[in-house]
């Protein structure tokens, strides 16, 4: 057994390091106030090739790993969570879903403009009545004289309604020869007629990033616009959300990480009674169950990665990952808070985005119930 | 025409000091390693130099006296964007033994870059003394560096002012803040072609160092801040003469 990071996995852990020190950081609690997506970030991203890391050079790609992805996304999330979101967003249910159930044609003609971070994509699964229970969607698509034709919505749609985000991956239901109902996926480019995208405000978490609602009235797309082939919905969809709790798992590991490095250092600083606060028992104590929670959580999603790298199956580990890593850094957030006190609840110190930005991640791509539910599923229950 | 970078292999300017028991070696353990700022920055400059449009710049090469453990350093000058880097494969002694070493290998190359000196025992010797081992004229405290048509433009700040000189090749240039605005940041191809870029090990020549260290020593703690109250004007005067002594 080895837990040696290779060099060049420890060279892109610095590299993302200093590059989300340098450049995210000074802007990252002013973004999070306008709630403004930053399209300069989102290009700089792109630059350094973070976009379709493990995706083949021909497609635009780096052709690294799984690891060097979610080393990736956790030291973005351990800035700022908003930036992790349109990283994780565009890498899992972007470009992921083309890359893996695309042919070649479609790959060509989406992936190299989506890994050089001028152009985003979205997954679009979530509805307004179906989240948990995705198979409760009423989007539909039928093929009528050799063109997909769609209605209904999507919600909570990560990177669907920014200036640069030019397609989406709709899920939608199909009816099947027989009568039966089937789910299929559909590539609708962002100026189809009949597709209307709008911004989602006022968000608590996440705010910097870019979250919509899809509409889709008669939208008309091209026969070739299938991905996969009919009735495969299902199969993309939790392939696609398998992949996709590796990067949430990655952004609640560097969300921790990041609120855990916060409050140790203003414990070290902060003097009560006459000394450092971390001096007393009950912060060091705090401080240590932290540290051994994100020691906990990153053993655990990098062996995750490990077996994706490896090929073999990851599902169950993906779920306790993602479940972990998640619900670890709303621990870690909230005792970073109580840490920093009466401080702590004011924007001048970016725990409390912390704090805010991890809520998402026990419900958003499965639910901390639904992966309890998956992993239950994997155990025999 | 060939640039060489030499690159520094510097803990990471966060680090906490720390010697061994004897005060006459510094304590590694736990050390983040870095490339040397200033060579990090002469760096930047040369891969600004090689991108202009009319470049007349081949390669560039890096190099360093080190072992194995600093190969990670020279890997990231690599995915910065070199084109190879060779390492002498020695522990670095003192000014003469590095500028020595690096001697055997800096050789056939137009230009230079030297750091001014490195972050961890600011020697600020390996520079010159390797022009003067290569036979090769140098220039110091360089800010600036252009290249027009074949020739060379330096920038040197001098106390109240600056300095511009016209230079001929080959030269070693030493380099300080300003050479460049920021070092690079890697992007992910870069680090992926750099392990498949060559990195050539050499042999280090004997050499007997010029000096040896004797022991380090940490600066001395800095004294706790005594606060006064504010009516209390002849304890504070009282402080000053006696204590501060600086009344």
């Amino acid at each position: 057994m080895n837990f040696d990071l290779s060099e060049e996995h420890k060279m892109i852990r610095e590299t993302v390091r200093e590059f989300a020190e340098r450049e995210i950081k000074p802007v990252a609690q002013e973004l999070d106030e306008k709630a403004e997506f930053s399209y300069p970030l989102t290009k700089r991203m792109g630059e350094l090739g973070l976009f379709g890391m493990y995706l083949p050079e021909k497609y635009g790609g780096q052709g690294s790993d799984i690891l060097s992805y979610i080393i990736a996304v956790e030291e973005i999330a351990r800035i700022d969570g908003s930036q992790a979101a349109t990283l994780a967003a565009h890498n899992s249910l972007g470009i992921g879903p083309l890359y893996y159930f695309g042919t070649d044609e479609q790959r060509m003609k989406y992936l190299p403009q989506l890994c050089s971070g001028e152009a985003l994509w979205s997954f679009g699964l979530t509805e307004p009545g179906a989240g948990s229970d995705s198979r409760g969607s009423k989007t539909t698509v039928e093929l009528i004289n050799k063109e997909w034709v769609i209605n209904g919505s999507k919600i909570f749609i990560t990177n669907g309604a920014s200036d640069i985000s030019v397609g989406s991956t709709v899920q939608a239901v199909s009816t099947m020869p027989d009568g039966s109902k089937t789910f299929t996926t559909i590539i609708v480019e962002s100026n189809t007629p009949g597709f209307k995208r709008v911004s989602m405000h006022n968000k608590m978490m996440w705010r910097a990033s870019d979250t919509a609602e899809l509409f889709f009235d008669d939208c008309r797309v091209p026969e070739e616009n299938l991905l996969g082939t009919v009735g495969q919905g299902s199969k993309i969809m939790l392939a696609t959300l398998d992949a996709g709790r590796l990067s949430i798992a990655a952004m609640g590991l560097g969300a921790a990480q990041g609120a855990y490095e916060l409050a140790l250092s203003y414990a070290k600083e902060r003097k009560q009674f006459g000394q450092p606060i971390s001096k007393f028992q009950i912060n060091a104590f705090k401080l240590a169950d932290m540290a051994m929670k994100i020691e906990l959580a990153r053993n655990l999603l990098y062996k995750a990665c490990w077996l994706k790298d490896e090929g073999r199956a990851y599902g169950l580990e993906a779920a306790m990952s993602k479940l972990y890593c998640s619900e670890i850094a709303k621990e870690v957030a909230d005792e970073a808070v109580q840490i920093h006190g009466g401080y702590g609840l004011m924007k001048d110190y970016a725990v409390e985005r912390f704090y805010r930005d991890q809520r998402l991640l026990q419900i958003g791509e499965g639910t901390s119930e639904i992966q309890r539910l998956v992993i239950s599923r994997h155990i025999g229950c | 025409m060939k640039i060489l970078v030499l690159i520094g292999n510097v803990p990471d300017t966060t680090t906490k000091v720390k010697f061994n028991a004897d005060k006459t070696a510094f304590d590694a353990n736990g050390v983040q390693w870095i490339i040397n700022p200033w060579d990090e920055l002469a760096l930047t400059r040369a891969l600004e130099l090689k991108e202009t449009a009319d470049s007349c710049i081949e390669s560039i090469v890096v190099a360093n006296v080190g072992r194995v453990e600093t190969e990670s350093t020279l890997r990231k000058a690599l995915a910065v964007g070199a084109d190879e880097a060779i390492r002498v494969d020695a522990d670095p002694k003192d000014a003469f033994y590095v500028a020595s070493q690096l001697a055997q290998v800096a050789i056939g190359f137009d230009l230079i870059f030297a750091g001014i000196e490195a972050s961890d025992y600011n020697g600020a010797a390996v520079g010159g003394m390797l022009a003067e081992l290569l036979a090769i004229q140098s220039v110091s405290a360089v800010s600036g560096i252009q290249l027009e048509n074949g020739s060379l433009k330096i920038n040197r700040e001098i106390d109240g002012g600056s300095q511009t000189l016209a230079m001929n090749l080959p030269l070693l240039a030493i380099v300080q803040k300003g050479i460049a605005k920021e070092p690079r940041i890697p992007a992910m191809r870069g680090i992926m072609m750099a392990r498949s870029k060559k990195l050539t090990v050499a042999t280090p020549i004997e050499v007997e160092p010029l000096t040896s260290i004797l022991s380090f020593e940490l600066p001395a703690p800095k004294a706790s801040c005594k606060l006064v109250a504010e009516d209390q004007a002849k304890e504070l005067i009282r402080l000053l003469h006696e204590e501060a002594k600086v009344l």
